[in-house]
């Protein structure tokens, strides 16, 4: 028996732009555009790819914390404001962290298999450029445990909490392979960004990646172990994707050419008032990857395309030896070989990543699904990666807080 | 009585202006590392200003100063305040700091609150009588352990010493505007300057991680010594080409040609805008008459300050119009004194002055690109040596000014008033952020 217990299909996906420094466009004093117009934005990107937007049952929103950076609560009361269709319909607003976008899916899966709706709108939001990035530390410091870490955590909570997991990790597999691994993550990062005009490197100009990349940290203003480039930046941007049913399909006009099969998902959560059981591996990641291919019925090598969540460039080796792609400890060198490129065995976050696009964090989730949308229909444009007939899967690993909430989900190609 | 212990009590006088504000922000980031070093010792930062409208943006822009200070020390505040159990993030922290830092000034009119003071920093106008006047009247109220740091940028030491009977205890200390970024500091001590005094400064500098630079006791120093008689020669080219150019067309072509053409930050007339034409005039007078050089004035300077043209800048660092007109701190227009008016400088005008101009160097790279360009110097080279090969008026007036700035700053060590090349280089290439000294070898 499928573990869904229905076939559910999502389809057109929208991503806005990730806005923030490094665009051309931003300027930290010019006035910009409020979280209800990326909300809209999204929305609107959505809907205007199907015939039927009223047709729509329910919104999902996932947002990490528009509470502190905007002031804003009560997201669900966006999505009327999205389109008039939507007035009087159920939204729900899920958070998870970094991972919020990632709970916006499988809420809008599971709303599906409840069978009160058979098409949701899901959307990821998050606007951040509101503050200076030390101000914006504290917000996401929320991610991890307020009363009993933060007061001797770091300034730049976050980046030290990879950064410790970077230090743990050189200590046990290496320091020189680790450190050019992590430069590599962000060479391709950028690379493939320079190629999607929406990702906030777009216009990076940097000759030198991985000179850049192999930056020496200054423990002194920043992190021990995690130079700038390591690190994804503040972003404000959204993501929407389209759920729907066989039925939910048909109400709004999609052919079943446009769209992918939602194959499983995997949701799983780990203890915030815990450490990690293990600084140099993430073991929810894994644990998450290890479920989701079980419940799709597939190896990672039946993969064609991969989107992880690195926040950091050293989450992106760890995540990729979570998704089963190299072995433990054997990431960094994986990464240095190319492999995850766009031309290697898998190619991995393909649109720049969280690095390379941006981290508009409770948009992340989201995004990182529009994007294995599109390449599994073979419409990411300059950025398409090649799709083997054998292997007409491709999956998200998202992940909120230190490797505390996680969800992965495996998308195929209808035929 | 070690620069510690005179740490615990400091006064500015003159507070509220550019210069005494940004020395205020040093010395109050200073007094609060002592602080938390000796939590229980009283700090007190004694804030003086005749203004009492100045003091009040004075406040504003400290705290500003601070709050940037505690954001940018972030991690190492957070160590900081760990035994603090309420200030959680970094915000609270950042508060925290501020509220701490304010907690040690005074702000006030009245000389008095600074009796107790054993470091007295004074940057008040730039006038040899009303400096003379303060400084006797400070003298009744401090201890006579207390030492003095005038801010003057040109007027000799020795004079306001012996004038006020202060006993060597007056070291020249010129910080460069805005004290708080810029890292030179001239230090100028006079025959009387007590050494206890030169130790205090020099260890002050480092401290505040300044780059000091020994100036000798000669009106304008080194900075002033260079800067009015480099900007003398431009007012005088602009005089030479006004005939043919007209004088907002010669002006802006010796703007273009200092910034551009001889890769400097800014042109001359906009330094002379950013420093003020009024202060201009009065370095000018002051260092004639010290000097005895009848030849520190221009006309064209005395002609803008009758128009009522002075330059400078707003309180709040956007710059006024001088002899450019500026929109947000770019220069949108060139003032014409015949018709009391501003030329715009469209895209016509630009035109006009590049084809007097002629090219610029091929391969060139303006001023800020080159600043961290690790291969400045070969470009430097290339550029100077291609300005020789070419044969335009911009090439033929930046040679003529390059040997011309050349000939300035060999006379200050030729006068005695830098002890080195060297150190006329470093008070150019850090006071004035050029990228290499006047005395070089591209001329």
């Amino acid at each position: 028996m499928p573990f869904l217990r229905k076939k559910i299909y999502a389809c057109a996906g929208y991503n806005t732009i990730s806005l923030g420094t490094g665009r051309k466009e931003f300027h930290p004093k010019k006035p910009r555009p409020g979280i209800e117009h990326y909300i809209k934005e999204a929305g609107l990107g959505s809907i205007e790819q199907i015939k039927n937007p009223e047709n729509i049952d329910e919104g999902v929103i996932g947002n990490f914390i528009a509470d502190r950076f905007c002031k804003q609560g009560n997201l669900g009361g966006f999505f009327p404001y999205v389109h008039p269709v939507f007035q009087y319909k159920p939204c729900i607003h899920v958070e998870g962290a970094c991972d919020s976008g990632g709970l916006a899916l499988v809420t809008s899966v599971k709303n599906i298999l409840s069978e009160l709706a058979d098409v949701v709108l899901c959307i990821g939001v998050e606007i951040q450029n509101t503050v200076k990035a030390l101000y914006g530390a504290d917000y996401l410091a929320a991610a991890g445990w307020y009363s009993g870490e933060r007061k001797n955590g770091h300034a730049y909570f976050f980046p030290d909490q990879f950064s410790q997991r970077a230090g743990a990790y050189m200590e046990k597999f290496g320091e020189v392979k680790t450190r050019e691994g992590m430069a590599q993550w962000y060479v391709n990062a950028i690379e493939n960004a320079r190629k999607n005009p929406k990702a906030q490197e777009y216009h990076n100009t940097i000759q030198d990646l991985f000179a850049a990349g192999m930056t020496k940290p200054n423990p002194k203003a920043f992190c021990e172990f995690l130079n700038v480039y390591d690190c994804s930046k503040v972003s404000d941007g959204a993501s929407a994707l389209i759920f729907a049913s066989e039925e939910g399909l048909k109400k709004i006009g999609i052919d079943k050419k446009d769209v992918v099969e939602v194959v499983a998902f995997a949701q799983v959560q780990d203890n915030i008032t815990t450490p990690p059981p293990d600084s140099t591996k993430l073991t929810t990641c894994e644990i998450a990857a290890k479920k989701v291919y079980e419940r799709a019925g597939i190896k990672p090598k039946d993969l064609s395309v991969l989107e992880v969540h690195d926040c950091f460039t050293i989450a992106g080796i760890m995540a990729v030896e979570a998704a089963g792609f190299a072995g433990y400890g054997e990431g960094a060198d994986f990464v240095k070989e190319g492999k995850t490129k766009s031309t290697g065995i898998i190619p991995t976050n393909a649109t720049g990543g969280l690095i390379g696009y941006g981290h508009p964090t409770g948009a992340t989730g989201v995004r990182q699904a529009v994007d294995v949308v599109h390449q599994l229909l073979n419409r990411a444009s300059d950025y398409q990666v090649k799709i083997e007939p054998n292997r007409p899967f491709g999956m998200i690993s998202s992940m909120g807080g230190n490797d505390i909430t996680v969800v992965t989900m495996i998308f195929r190609k209808t035929e | 009585m070690n620069l510690d212990e005179r740490l615990r009590d400091v006064s500015v006088i003159g507070a509220a202006g550019k210069m005494g504000s940004g020395i205020a922000v040093l010395i109050g980031q200073e007094m609060m590392r002592l602080k938390f070093e000796s939590p229980d010792r009283i700090y007190r930062l004694n804030l003086i200003d005749v203004s009492e409208k100045g003091l009040d943006g004075l406040r504003d822009y400290i705290k500003a100063q601070f709050v940037r200070f505690a954001e940018k020390s972030i991690v190492s505040l957070r160590t900081t305040y760990k035994d603090c159990p309420d200030l959680v993030e970094n915000a609270e922290i950042v508060d925290a700091y501020v509220n701490d830092a304010m907690k040690l000034l005074n702000f006030g009119t009245d000389p008095f609150l600074s009796t107790n003071s054993h470091l007295v920093f004074e940057a008040i106008v730039e006038n040899e009588k009303i400096k003379v006047k303060t400084y006797k009247l400070l003298k009744k109220l401090v201890s006579k352990e207390a030492l003095f740091l005038t801010n003057t940028s040109s007027i000799p030491i020795g004079y306001l010493d012996e004038k006020s009977g202060l006993d060597g205890r007056l070291i020249g200390y010129h910080f460069y505007n805005p004290p708080v970024v810029q890292k030179l500091v001239e230090v100028i001590g006079s025959s009387q300057t007590k050494e206890e005094l030169k130790n205090v400064a020099s260890e002050l500098g480092k401290k505040l991680r300044k780059i000091l630079v020994p100036a000798n006791d000669i009106s304008g120093f080194i900075g002033n010594g260079h800067f009015m008689r480099d900007g003398l020669f431009a007012l005088d080219e602009v005089m030479r080409l006004k005939g043919k150019f007209k004088l907002p067309g010669a002006i802006s072509i010796m703007n273009r040609v200092s910034q551009d053409f001889l890769l400097r930050p800014m042109g001359i007339f906009q330094l002379i805008d950013y420093v003020g034409v009024d202060v201009f005039q009065c370095i000018l007078r002051v260092m004639r008459t010290h000097l005895g050089d009848t030849t520190l004035k221009h006309k064209l300077i005395d002609k803008m300050m009758k128009n009522g043209v002075k330059g400078g800048q707003y309180p709040d660092g956007s710059q006024k119009d001088g002899f450019l007109k500026y929109d947000k701190n770019r220069p949108v227009g060139i003032y014409d004194l015949r018709k009391g008016e501003y030329v715009p400088i469209d895209d016509d005008w630009k035109k006009k002055m590049d084809k007097n101009l002629g090219p610029l160097p091929e391969g060139f790279v303006p001023w800020k690109a080159l600043l961290g360009d690790s291969k400045k110097e070969d470009k430097l080279k290339n550029h100077f040596s291609s300005l020789k090969k070419m044969n335009s008026m911009g090439a033929e007036l930046a040679l003529s000014y390059l040997k011309k700035t050349k000939e300035i700053a060999e006379n200050l060590v030729k006068q005695k008033v830098a002890t080195s090349a060297d150190d006329v280089n470093a008070v150019l290439t850090n006071g004035f952020y050029w990228l290499y000294g006047p005395i070089n070898e591209y001329i």
